[in-house]
């Protein structure tokens, strides 16, 4: 296990984007079990890992994320019947948008955890942690974020005026 | 401007041991919209509440963020505490500093700064809270029941004892099933008509049951509470006021030679018919294939016959709209039918066993009618043939069941039971014959199942060999079945005058179709999908919609019994309130940007999302976008982040919350 008083010269930023029913529950698991990992994974809580649009993925590298986690219920057990089968094939899509616009994709992580699987969220983040430690930062992002800043509203005057002109 | 509080948990030592809380409440307090901050000992107590709620009446809090335990422990109890002060409950969020934080880290400073950090992103978040109102669905108090074997009816009774209007839609001219075809029942032997028939009257009489036999779902329209659904009533060709079931019109036909498939083609029956003789309703109906009036236009006897008049050959299918609360699904299953390839799936046929190529070779409801007192032998096993009483009877388990390469890989259930139960029948009525049985595994795991079980072998001297059979053929008037014996490791060849195959249970042909129109979930094989396997074994994941029977996978009677009584009970839960109330977590389009795509009708697995019209006053169509029915919608979110236009908003997880908790770290 990872041990917290070695300190690094690097500290990655980890986001952990996690459906609130497998994922998440898993993280309160290892928490409740006591496990250890790195404390370098900020954890957002979605219904479901089909609500994760891959925008947010890149939202994070911008924002400074130097490793992406995405995970959900296993294949079959979703909550919501086959959100998590419409997140895997957009992903899988995206990884390949991903590669060509020159994001390392060892940078992002795909995984199943399940409620029950406390060790695997552990092991999930702590293996993440460790190899986005080894790659180092991740610069080719946040130049692009200090061009552009996007609000992640539509509701812009100028918007709803295009459309009241349609 | 938003004033937001921010609450600091020590959750007695659990947090504040790994986590400085009072740095995280003073960081926060400097935090942008923040009006107040604080940490208390136990913020789920009720002195931590009563802080929270004096905290927002003093300080004019808009907003609030708890940082203590998983939301998935206490976000109830602060939402109720925070609705209680008089906010929206929905504009508190709580930050995971515990099972996320304290208890998973060691190093004080890391937890510290983690934890101010967790405080910050949902600090950002809670800005971008909407006030949610609570969605209230009304409830229309009558239930559907479609299918009226075992399941459906004693759901429907259930139902309709509670004091719950109740629809009965079966296809069939008449209610009873499978379960009416029967002899006797495991594992009490028990006549099946005895116990069912009863069951049918008292169907038939309740006054809060309508039935509709000979009918089929048209369409069904809404959502849980308020469901349309239009039933076909198919031409009947006898008007059911008038008939009074005297049965005339039955003996008077001259068509007289038509297979009765209640009976298994075994028996047969006259071109105006009931299925059976304890029909219910015991009104006939007419075969309009197989009736000279509507192939040749001469015949007409029956209606001359006729008393009350109540033969109509003019009378046509009707629709009629049922408005409805609750739908439970009770369409049962059919056998294998391995002579040919069924034409609505991608199993492959089974011929190998010589069914419909020799006439010896039934399956086990064919048995069934052979041993019912009722049934075309008067309960004498005397085989199709030549009516001679078979010596030998080969029994052969697992027919198109268990088997991966024919496109059937689950177990059937019931099969080793009632072989069992066929092997006591048969040893019953024909003292000198000998019972045989090809099996793979014994699975009888019923209350009294395997006693059952072992009587057979036991008492009532039953063969059973394990092992497959690899072939059989006719041979003379004899059918000889060549298998193996894995337990002895020999070579078994058995000379039979009768085989009964136990063939893989299947839902009922169309089940996909029914499915598609009450937009619920099918497994390959076509049996509906319950909304869990464990822990919601009777819902389905559409809202309203509940299963019973071996529409859901083969069943057995009790368990049918008992997951119809549990049907019914999830029904007359819902029934229970006038209103529905749901968590206001769903999506919902912005109209102006939505371009009728309908790429979130695709994804959306509980058809929640509408098509809409937007016209101008003069009524001219502008364009039609997506509406997301409020009633259905589960909250998943699949269609938001599917929109191509960004026109779909999940509220509660809008793309400006999770972006706000984004741009914060």
């Amino acid at each position: 296990m990872h041990s917290e008083k070695q300190k690094h010269d690097f500290e990655p930023k980890i986001i952990a984007f996690v459906c609130t029913w497998c994922t998440y529950a898993g993280a309160d698991l290892a928490g409740t079990s006591r496990m250890q990992y790195p404390a370098n994974v900020r954890v957002l809580k979605f219904p479901c890992t089909g609500r994760i649009d891959p925008v947010f993925i890149l939202k994070a590298f911008q924002q400074g994320a130097d490793g992406v986690l995405v995970s959900g219920c296993h294949p079959g057990d979703c909550h919501y019947i086959a959100g998590n089968f419409h997140a895997r094939r957009r992903f899988a899509a995206f990884r390949k948008l991903l590669e060509f616009i020159g994001v390392d994709l060892n940078r992002l992580q795909f995984s199943w955890v399940s409620a029950a699987e406390g060790g695997k969220w552990v092991e999930v983040v702590t293996d993440l942690t460790e190899r986005v430690r080894a790659m180092g930062e991740m610069v080719e992002f946040k130049d692009l974020a200090l061009e552009e800043q996007w609000s992640g509203s539509l509701n812009t005057p100028e918007l709803q005026e295009a459309y009241d002109a349609i | 401007m938003s004033r937001i509080g921010v609450f600091v948990c020590h959750c007695g030592e659990n947090i504040s041991r790994t986590v400085d809380v009072e740095q995280v409440a003073a960081q926060a307090a400097k935090m942008p919209g923040v009006a107040f901050a604080t940490d208390y000992k136990y913020m789920c107590s009720d002195p931590g509440q009563g802080l929270l709620k004096k905290a927002i009446n003093e300080h004019r809090l808009t907003h609030v963020v708890v940082a203590a335990c998983s939301p998935r422990m206490h976000e109830r109890t602060f939402r109720k505490a925070v609705e209680q002060a008089g906010l929206n409950p929905f504009l508190c969020e709580m930050a995971n500093i515990r099972e996320h934080c304290s208890w998973v880290h060691e190093d004080r400073d890391e937890a510290t700064r983690k934890a101010t950090e967790i405080v910050g992103m949902l600090v950002e978040r809670v800005k971008k809270n909407r006030v949610l109102p609570t969605i209230t669905v009304p409830v229309t108090k009558r239930a559907l029941v479609i299918g009226g074997g075992i399941a459906g009816i004693q759901a429907a009774l259930d139902i309709a004892d509670a004091g719950h209007q109740v629809v009965l839609v079966e296809r069939e001219p008449s209610i009873g099933g499978h379960m009416a075809q029967l002899s006797e029942t495991f594992p009490t032997l028990d006549c099946s008509q005895c116990i069912m028939t009863p069951k049918m009257v008292d169907v038939a009489n309740h006054p809060n049951i309508t039935m509709h036999t000979f009918s089929e779902i048209e369409q069904v329209d809404g959502y849980i509470g308020n469901f349309q659904v239009t039933i076909r009533k198919k031409a009947r060709s006898v008007d059911e006021q008038k008939c009074t079931g005297c049965g005339v019109c039955m003996t008077k036909c001259p068509q007289k030679k038509i297979p009765n498939s209640f009976d298994r083609n075994l028996g047969m029956r006259t071109a105006i018919y009931v299925p059976f003789p304890q029909a219910v309703p015991n009104v006939p109906v007419i075969d309009r294939d197989n009736c000279s009036m509507f192939k040749s236009g001469k015949c007409g006897v029956c209606q001359k016959v006729c008393g009350p008049g109540a033969v109509d050959f003019e009378q046509e299918d009707r629709l009629v709209v049922e408005p409805v609360g609750a739908i439970v699904v009770a369409t049962g299953f059919e056998l294998y039918t391995i002579d040919k390839k069924p034409d609505d799936s991608a199993i492959v046929g089974y011929g190998e066993f010589g069914y419909g190529t020799i006439p010896d070779v039934i399956d086990g409801l064919t048995f069934e009618r052979l041993a019912s007192a009722s049934g075309p032998t008067g309960g004498k096993i005397l085989r199709p043939s030549d009516g001679k009483e078979p010596k030998q009877v080969v029994f052969i388990q697992c027919v198109g069941s268990r088997a991966r390469e024919k496109g059937i890989s689950y177990c059937s259930k019931i099969c080793c039971m009632y072989t069992a139960k066929h092997t006591m029948l048969y040893h019953h009525k024909v003292h000198d014959g000998q019972a045989y049985v090809f099996f793979m595994d014994a699975r009888v795991p019923g209350k009294n199942y395997d006693e059952f079980w072992r009587r057979a072998i036991e008492e009532e001297e039953a063969v059973y060999i394990r092992g497959m059979v690899s072939r059989l053929y006719q041979k003379g008037d004899k059918i000889v079945v060549m298998g193996s014996d894995i337990a002895v490791g020999v070579q078994v060849e058995v000379e039979a005058d009768l085989v009964v195959l136990a063939t893989a249970v299947m839902p009922r042909k169309g089940a996909d179709t029914l499915a598609q129109k009450l937009g619920i979930s099918y497994d390959k094989y076509h049996f509906y999908s319950e909304a869990h396997a464990k822990l919601k074994p009777v819902e389905c994941a559409t809202a309203g919609i509940y299963l019973s029977g071996a529409c859901q996978g083969p069943k057995d009677i009790p368990d049918t019994v008992s997951q119809a009584s549990a049907a019914a009970a999830k029904v007359m839960t819902l029934f229970a309130k006038d209103k529905l109330e749901r968590e206001p977590i769903v999506a919902w389009v912005r109209e102006s940007g939505c371009v009728g795509c309908f790429a979130c009708k695709k994804v959306c697995a509980y058809g929640a999302v509408e098509e809409k019209e937007i016209r101008d006053r003069q009524g001219n169509l502008i364009k039609t976008v997506a509406y997301v029915n409020p009633g259905v919608c589960a909250g998943c979110g699949t269609c938001q982040a599917t929109c191509p236009s960004k026109s779909v908003e999940l509220d509660g997880y809008t793309d400006e919350q999770i972006v706000a908790m984004i741009e914060a770290l």
